[in-house]
């Protein structure tokens, strides 16, 4: 893997498959009575929100401790868009600390693009959103989740599944990752949303693309739902809040119109009664709660490939062995 | 005053002659009588360069340029005048203001400085600024713009097009329809979709010129386009001036070379507004300033501190460095490429500018007794750009790290060397 986790872009097919391996050893570990790994020990990661993501951050903090690194939760309060302090100056800071990982969320869209190559900083960078662009690990925890589902009765793959991804794509970061990661694992991926929710050039995604989600949910092995804002409407994107819900919701109807397997996923957080009524949501199709598990699991993956060597986590998976943990 | 004999010099790359500087005008005999003489084999010989469209941010951003500092910058790209734009802190919405900034110009001495007017108070759209009172200042004013805004009001704009025919003005507008780019980053394409960027689409720019050609037409007067940056508002232009139409238009050198694959690298240096379009765009505006639909090229040379651009592509400012580099990029552009000689550089870089803004002793052909405003112009060598080299005081060029060819070796104003060397005279 490369040094920075930026883009679902920078995963080769290799690389995808690496890192759900690894998920899937250390979503074991969580069966375990002690749930902790010495892989990372004396190594320091720093959750760097510059927006609020409580459960981005709490997911990556919990991923890292249970690599035993040392985590530092900075969250920076307004980013030099709102005049504060700057991006730049706030990775002096960290690098001064010492991080050996940096994740990062931001509202700019390229900010730790920035962050890994502006030689402010020489640890790796992970992307834990930016602005609209990307959220690769959201993408590999949702791969690992259709991979964990769908990959049994598939040979093991996600090749030539069917994933539909519905919602505001325009303004989705889940939504651009998804795409290259899925098509990178094989994966055949439509995206369903009203045409002023598409961003211009879409076409050049290698994705099928659809206004109508009635047309498309038939056939897809998964449907992941995106979270759409209210305030779009005061954008002009769709009329009403109601009148999307009835076009591109997911509501007990359609559910009825997928095929037994079919799983239904959203990123979270939700917005009941918007783009996925409650009975969807809690149904037994659903393995929303599952993502946010997996999220944990995949995020370890990531921290221990990019920190911790590219050799099999199996060799290392013991428990750790501390005086405190025998307690 | 020196007196200067150029021996063998290019007139507009023509035949070697020689040229003499006396007593601030040009004259084609020979002297030889207390006389500086500059072999000038192998060089160019341009008429001063005149650019409609400088940012020299004084008053007020005296961190990122001054009057001083960017004259200075001007006259190493071979410039004899600039034209200052009015978004200053306080706005050059005045007669006090745009005096202030002509008289900046005129102790600097390196390079006449005529104001840009403010079109509206402040900036603001909502109403004129005392144009007349510019008119008639010191500065003289002929070119009033709101640049960095649009008039996007068409009242507003049709009642300044209108006005300023008492004094045989013109309007430059930066052409961005402002609803159409509402948090705009970049060219909206392709690009801008996969980068998660919002999109500034050409539609904002074309509508705009479409409706200010329109009325241009319609009340008589006369329009200047800033920075056209589509193929679509090339082609615009060529139908407004197949019509008779009183219209120019301008491009700028970064808009001729550079595509807006370069926000792929989130280095905001690359950030601009109007913003890098495609590599179709970049042809189409070529291909325009070769056959006139395009008049001039015009630098926006727009400076920064560092800080500015030293950030996230979001929170950076707009805009990059031109002046020192401009007649290179159209050198490797224009005239490399074989779409212009030098004589349609001359045309575009000096005649056609000093038109618009009405400018008596600037833009004159290098002939007897012409204003010696001229720069000395060498297409035969290259040099990579170093930005800590600039003579502005901001860094933030495009170009750092790009082989450009040719190099100014000597500017003159008024028979007075602002340049010689390369160097500061």
């Amino acid at each position: 893997m490369k040094r920075h986790l930026l883009s679902a872009a920078d995963l080769t097919r290799e690389d995808a498959e690496l890192v759900l391996q690894t998920a899937d050893e250390m979503r074991s570990l969580a069966d375990r009575p002690i749930k902790k790994l010495p892989a990372l020990r004396g190594r320091t990661v720093v959750n760097l929100f510059f927006e609020d993501s409580t459960r981005t951050r709490i997911s990556f903090e919990a991923a890292a401790k249970r690599l035993s690194a040392d985590v530092i939760n900075f969250s920076a309060k307004g980013s030099s868009l709102s005049k504060g302090e700057s991006l730049k100056d706030t990775a002096l800071t960290l690098e001064a600390m010492g991080a050996d990982a940096v994740v990062i969320r931001h509202g700019a869209s390229g900010a730790p693009h920035r962050l890994a190559h502006s030689g402010w900083v020489r640890s790796s960078v992970v992307n834990a959103g930016d602005g609209t662009h990307e959220h690769p690990t959201q993408a590999l925890l949702d791969a690992f989740t259709m991979w964990r589902h769908l990959g049994p009765r598939n040979g093991g793959t996600l090749d030539g599944q069917r994933i539909a991804i519905v919602g505001d794509v325009l303004h989705s970061r889940v939504a651009r990752s998804n795409a290259l990661l899925l098509q990178t694992l094989g994966a055949e991926v439509t995206l369903v949303s009203p045409p002023t929710l598409f961003p211009v050039g879409v076409e050049t995604w290698g994705v099928e693309t659809s206004y109508d989600l009635d047309a498309v949910i038939p056939k897809a092995d998964a449907v992941m739902m995106l979270r759409v804002q209210r305030e779009r409407m005061n954008g002009g994107f769709f009329p009403t809040a109601r009148e999307y819900s009835r076009r591109y919701g997911l509501d007990g109807r359609r559910m009825a119109t997928l095929q037994d397997h079919t799983i239904v996923m959203h990123p979270g957080p939700m917005v009941r009664g918007m783009e996925i009524t409650a009975d969807v949501a809690d149904s037994q199709r659903s393995v929303i709660v599952e993502q946010v598990t997996n999220g944990v699991a995949v995020r370890m993956a990531v921290l221990y490939l990019l920190l911790g060597g590219s050799e099999p986590a199996g060799s290392l998976a013991e428990p750790v062995e501390t005086p405190g943990d025998h307690s | 005053m020196t007196t200067y004999l150029l021996k063998n010099v290019s007139v507009l790359g023509g035949e070697p002659q020689d040229l003499v500087l006396k007593d601030g005008v040009v004259s084609t005999g020979s002297t030889t009588e207390g006389v500086e003489v500059i072999d000038a084999t192998g060089l160019i010989a341009l008429p001063g360069l005149v650019d409609l469209h400088t940012h020299l941010r004084e008053p007020g951003r005296e961190d990122a340029e001054t009057v001083e500092t960017g004259t200075h910058a001007a006259a190493l790209g071979g410039f004899t005048a600039v034209h200052a734009m009015a978004n200053t802190e306080p706005v050059a919405d005045t007669a006090g203001v745009v005096e202030q900034v002509w008289r900046l110009g005129r102790e600097a001495g390196y390079c006449d400085v005529f104001p840009v007017g403010a079109v509206t108070v402040g900036l603001a759209g909502e109403r004129i600024a005392e144009l007349g009172a510019m008119a008639d200042s010191a500065a003289r004013v002929r070119v009033f713009s709101d640049d960095g805004r649009c008039v996007s009001d068409p009242l507003l704009m049709r009642r300044a097009l209108e006005y300023v025919k008492a004094f045989d003005g013109v309007i430059a507008q930066h052409a961005q329809e402002p609803r159409l780019t509402e948090g705009a980053q970049m060219n909206e394409g392709e690009l801008s979709g996969r980068l998660g960027l919002a999109g500034w689409p050409a539609v904002a720019e074309e509508a705009i010129i479409a409706r200010d050609c329109l009325l241009a037409a319609h009340v008589g007067s006369r329009l200047h386009v800033c920075h056209v940056s589509t193929a679509g508002s090339v082609e615009i232009v060529r139908q407004a001036k197949a019509r008779g139409w009183n219209v120019t238009a301008e491009v700028t050198p970064h808009h001729l070379l550079l595509t807006d694959e370069l926000a792929a690298t989130y280095d905001p240096i690359y950030k601009v507004n109007p913003p890098l379009r495609s590599a179709a765009d970049v042809e189409a505006v070529r291909a325009g300033l070769a056959d006139g639909t395009i008049d001039i090229v015009a630098t926006d040379h727009a400076p920064h501190p560092h800080e500015d651009k030293d950030c996230e592509w979001a929170a950076a400012a707009f805009g990059m460095l031109g002046l020192e580099t401009a007649l290179s990029v159209v050198q490797q552009t224009m005239v490399d490429t074989g779409l212009l000689d030098w004589a349609g550089v001359a045309e575009r870089m000096s005649y056609a500018p000093a038109r618009i803004g009405r400018l008596s002793d600037h833009g004159r052909a290098l002939e007897d007794g012409a204003p010696a405003n001229l720069v000395l112009f060498d297409p035969s060598v290259s040099r990579v750009i170093d930005s800590s080299e600039t003579a502005s005081l901001s860094r933030n060029t495009p170009y750092a790290g790009r082989e450009l060819p040719g190099r100014v070796v000597a500017t003159f104003l008024r028979g007075k060397a602002t340049v010689l060397d390369g160097k500061l005279a």
